[in-house]
């Protein structure tokens, strides 16, 4: 066996300090928020800097939803985000059904159509949105935020979906055709099982985007009645315009991002798969 | 495909004619909703864009009184001088993240894939700036980045980098580069996960029939793992570009509607909803469209993403 030198160690220390390193860098800034939520107004202003709170303030957590109307603005977010993902799932599964089995022509253009459509910038639209949902008088309502949202959601989901459906093998609906069934039938009762997990992915993506989004929700609502929890958070509000409260921010901030960081833990094989399958934006 | 077979073969029989057509009219009928809805959500609001953008019309008065006024928009758009800022703004976001996300995400996609005790821990931690919205990203950061109580100077402080607090948000030199690294942060993760796919296709052979040649790690990394990764590499910077360019959250959370900083999208919305110049906000949101449109066109004819 070859004999390892003084460089294999060196090596293997400065492999591991650098693994350190980049790990301490991708969660520093989420500690730092979670440090952040825990302290007092003193001991956020206060220098040196205190790095974790000798007595950590739970009450802010309280606070977000006493001082703040953060429950209605996390109903909001929840109701918009998820029938959001819902209507995309069901208009976009059929969709994908179509254009990842049936031959038929004209369906490359409505593929890259499609595809056209998910990388559409939000804001050229925003002024042409803006008048088709005053003139459908959802300004400031859910619904406004749900439709809207559906076109980024809906097109998404059609893509992702489409790579799930064209792995299944195809002597299922075959099949399923010989012993006579239709196309919805082999679609309901074939394909939909088999197609769980590919709705999952692509339901749990959809989903985020919605939850994440903000150019719309800042624009389309005007007080916390349909305000959804990335413009609360953007927006929070304390005595004056130079003192914010950032324990209040910070605890709000940690609350919305948990879910999702317990959801990404679940599904992490899963989104990886959807977003290379998809490869979008984050 | 099959239909060209079929008609090289010449006449079809009757029964299989009809399939073919059911089989199409079923596929259009389960893409009509779809279609209808991207019609009226994508379809009908980039149209009243375009109208919008020919005349002057006031946000504030519902329903809308429309004055046609030609190309009026569009000649002062062609002069106006903060238009051309924001779009260098963008432009200089755009390039500085992409080449800085590409290149930090492959190091640590080539870091990741080799074998160590924790890689499983860093992989999660790896989804964590991306699954953290963008507004409480920034928001984080920006707390961070406070010219006396923010974390970021006391590190730079106790690491004798530096002997005075910078402020970041504040001084027109350091703020693009701030926000830029809070993109940075956020979405490297997400770019070496993409390149981590890519590079855990690439078969171990070629590495080992690359040191039988007596290959350096450098020609390695130059000869193997970047021509097999261009397909992948390829694909997130295009990906990332059109994302970047239409950049608003990170901006607009950490410096608002400031000159100095503002994006295409911050200024455009600014136009459109804070002075309620509906006209000339779709004129610029439809410059925004043309400039990524054109991306687009390129990235659909390079990519050529298989149908079938």
């Amino acid at each position: 066996m070859r004999r390892r030198g003084v460089g294999y160690y060196l090596g293997q220390v400065a492999f591991a300090i650098l693994v350190v390193l980049v790990f301490i860098y991708l969660v520093f800034p989420f500690f730092w928020a979670i440090s952040s939520s825990l302290k007092t107004p003193n001991e956020l202003f206060q220098t040196p800097l205190v790095y974790w709170p000798p007595v950590p303030q739970w009450k802010n957590y309280l606070t977000v939803f006493t001082a703040q109307p953060f429950a209605r603005n996390l109903l909001n977010s929840l109701i918009v985000a998820g029938l959001t993902t819902l209507l995309s799932l069901l208009i976009g599964g059929t969709a994908s059904y179509a254009l990842g089995r049936i031959r038929f022509r004209g369906k490359r253009s409505v593929f890259y159509g499609i595809l056209g459509v998910s990388m559409f910038p939000q804001i050229a639209i925003l002024g042409g949105m803006f008048v088709l949902i005053r003139t459908l008088h959802f300004y400031n309502t859910w619904w406004g935020l749900i439709l809207s949202y559906m076109v980024f959601t809906l097109p998404f989901t059609v893509w992702v979906l489409t790579s799930f459906v064209r792995e299944i093998p195809r002597e299922l609906e075959e099949a399923a055709f010989v012993d006579g069934a239709t196309p919805i039938q082999s679609l309901t009762r074939v394909l939909l099982p088999v197609m769980a997990p590919g709705l999952v992915t692509a339901g749990l993506l959809a989903f985020i985007q919605a939850w994440n989004e903000f150019l719309f929700a800042l624009t389309f609502t005007v007080d916390d009645k349909a305000r959804t929890v990335p413009v609360a958070i953007a927006l929070f509000s304390g005595a004056s315009q130079y003192v914010l409260p950032w324990a209040q921010i910070m605890a709000a901030s940690v609350i919305v991002t948990v879910p999702l960081i317990i959801l990404v833990l679940i599904f992490q094989q899963r989104i990886v798969a959807g977003l290379t399958a998809g490869a979008v934006k984050g | 495909m099959q239909q060209t077979t079929v008609d090289a073969q010449g006449r079809r029989s009757r029964p299989d004619m009809s399939l073919e057509r059911r089989r199409a009219r079923t596929a259009w009928l389960f893409l009509a909703p779809t279609l209808i809805v991207i019609l009226l959500v994508a379809g009908y609001p980039l149209y009243r864009t375009i109208e919008l953008s020919f005349t002057q019309t006031s946000l504030l008065k519902f329903p809308l009184e429309s004055h046609f006024v030609g190309l009026l928009n569009y000649k002062f758009l062609l002069q106006d001088s903060q238009w051309w800022h924001s779009v260098r703004n963008t432009v200089i976001f755009t390039v500085a993240s992409v080449v800085i996300e590409t290149v930090l995400g492959l190091g640590i996609a080539m870091l990741v894939n080799a074998k160590f005790p924790g890689r499983g821990t860093m992989r999660t931690a790896m989804l964590i700036p991306w699954a953290i919205p963008t507004v409480v990203s920034a928001q984080m950061w920006r707390w961070m980045y406070n010219d006396v109580y923010g974390v970021v100077n006391d590190i730079i402080m106790k690491l004798g980098l530096s002997h005075k607090a910078y402020a970041w948000l504040a001084n027109p030199r350091l703020m693009l580069p701030a926000i830029i690294s809070v993109d940075v942060w956020k979405t490297t993760p997400f770019m070496a996960l993409l390149l981590l796919a890519g590079l855990q296709s690439i078969p171990g052979e070629l590495y080992e029939a690359a040191r039988v040649d007596g290959a350096n790690p450098w020609q390695n990394f130059m000869r193997v793992t970047i021509p097999l990764l261009r397909p992948a590499l390829l694909v997130a910077l295009i990906f990332r570009t059109l994302d970047a360019l239409r950049v608003f959250d990170v901006i607009y959370v950490m410096t608002g509607t400031n000159p100095t900083t503002m994006s295409m999208a911050v200024y455009s919305r600014q136009q459109l909803v804070d002075f309620g110049a509906l006209g000339y906000g779709s004129a610029l949101s439809v410059g925004i469209f043309i400039i990524i449109a054109i991306f687009v066109v390129i990235y659909v004819v390079t990519l050529r993403v298989e149908v079938d």
